[in-house]
């Protein structure tokens, strides 16, 4: 049975708009939907990483943003397999919120959080983009979250970070970040998370003392990116 | 949506299964599933009310609703914008529309060795995808291209 036919009549029309849409029909296009406008931004970083990631084929790459098809289409592309978890949805999902220690306080349910979320074997990685989770992520979960990636991670695995400078000013809008090549991102507003705190080289440095090497890159809009290498 | 219902089976969204799901026509469901879904050779829809918990199996794959459990696709995987998926995926081609939710892995599966040119790695990560729409578009896919 196909749900594309050429010869069906003009009252079926509407109908089998429907059925297209529910059978393989094409996405609307970006102006219709509503979404954010994509802004490029070329990545040192990135560039970095993606060498590291080249050979062989097969390599198992964790991408911690929310999910995006260009991420997918171009580690799958290099011949990758692409893993997709959203660490920020679900490190500020209301489900984790429990009272704090001190009256009428809130905090983060560490225990939960790493009970239901990154629960991967150890060494499962050949690298991981981390993007700016780290800047966004509720206190509570910044160090675990830090250190249950590097458990995941394989040995001389590659990862790539993000963190504001000081001058992005705690409004910075959060950016979902999408591959467009190696050397270019583009970068997409929204969902809202607000940003938590900017790192400075040092603090950075001492959240990934772990990792064997750290290599800072100067990037456009106040950020810094880094490439750790486990 | 007539002509629809007469060529494609139908699972509505007050039905609830549990336990293998198989059969050898096109799908949509609306309902919810616990358990296997097996449709072989054909295609399954999980419409926007589908509640999935199983592991799929068919060839094309379309997920407006919510899945935890695995999918292969043999042909494709498209993941809605309303779709929710926990689990991985195997298939050959895959859409994922922006605003769709995916936790899990996902292989893309080569369906013939000979038809896919052999690329260097670092041409590949710079070459236009395959199966890219425009960049206006709210969808990539990715894969490898059918044999023509």
């Amino acid at each position: 049975m196909r749900a594309h036919r050429s010869d069906t009549p003009n009252l079926a029309r509407s109908a089998l708009g429907f059925f297209r849409n529910i059978f393989g029909g094409g996405a609307e296009p970006a102006s219709a939907t509503g979404e954010a406008a994509r802004i490029p931004r070329r990545s040192t970083g990135f560039n970095q990483f993606t060498r590291t990631i080249l050979r062989p084929d097969g390599q198992k790459i964790l991408d911690l943003g929310p999910t995006s098809s260009s991420n997918i289409n171009f580690l799958t592309g290099l011949g990758h397999k692409a893993y997709n978890e959203d660490v920020l949805a679900a490190g500020n999902a209301s489900r984790l919120v429990i009272p704090g220690t001190e009256e009428g306080s809130t905090t983060v349910d560490v225990a939960r959080f790493l009970s239901e979320d990154l629960q991967y074997d150890p060494e499962t990685f050949d690298a991981v983009l981390m993007w700016d989770v780290c800047d966004y992520l509720p206190e509570p979960l910044v160090k675990p979250v830090v250190e249950r990636i590097y458990q995941i991670t394989k040995p001389r695995g590659a990862m790539l970070a993000f963190f504001h400078t000081r001058e992005a000013g705690v409004e910075a809008p959060y950016y979902r970040y999408h591959i467009k090549d190696e050397n270019l991102l583009e970068l997409q507003q929204g969902p809202h998370f607000q940003l938590k705190r900017t790192f400075q080289n040092r603090h950075v440095e001492g959240l990934f003392h772990d990792f064997n090497s750290i290599k800072f890159f100067l990037g456009k809009e106040n950020i810094r990116e880094v490439l750790l290498l486990r | 949506m007539d002509t629809y219902r007469a060529d494609v089976a139908h699972i509505g969204k007050s039905v609830i299964i549990k336990g293998e799901l198989s059969g050898s026509e096109d799908l949509f469901l609306d309902g919810e599933v616990e358990g296997n879904i097996d449709l072989h050779n054909h295609n399954l829809v999980i419409g926007p009310n589908g509640r999935v918990r199983a592991n799929v199996h068919a060839k094309d794959v379309v997920v407006h609703g919510k899945v935890d459990g695995n999918i292969t696709g043999v042909d494709k995987v498209e993941l809605k914008k309303s779709a929710v998926l926990n689990g991985d995926i195997n298939t050959q081609r895959i859409v994922i529309e922006d605003g769709a939710f995916f936790k899990g892995a996902i292989d893309i599966r080569k369906a013939d060795a000979k038809a896919e040119p052999v690329r260097p790695a670092a041409q590949a990560a710079a070459a236009t995808p395959v199966f890219s729409t425009p960049a206006a578009s709210a969808t990539v896919t990715t894969g490898i291209p059918e044999k023509k």
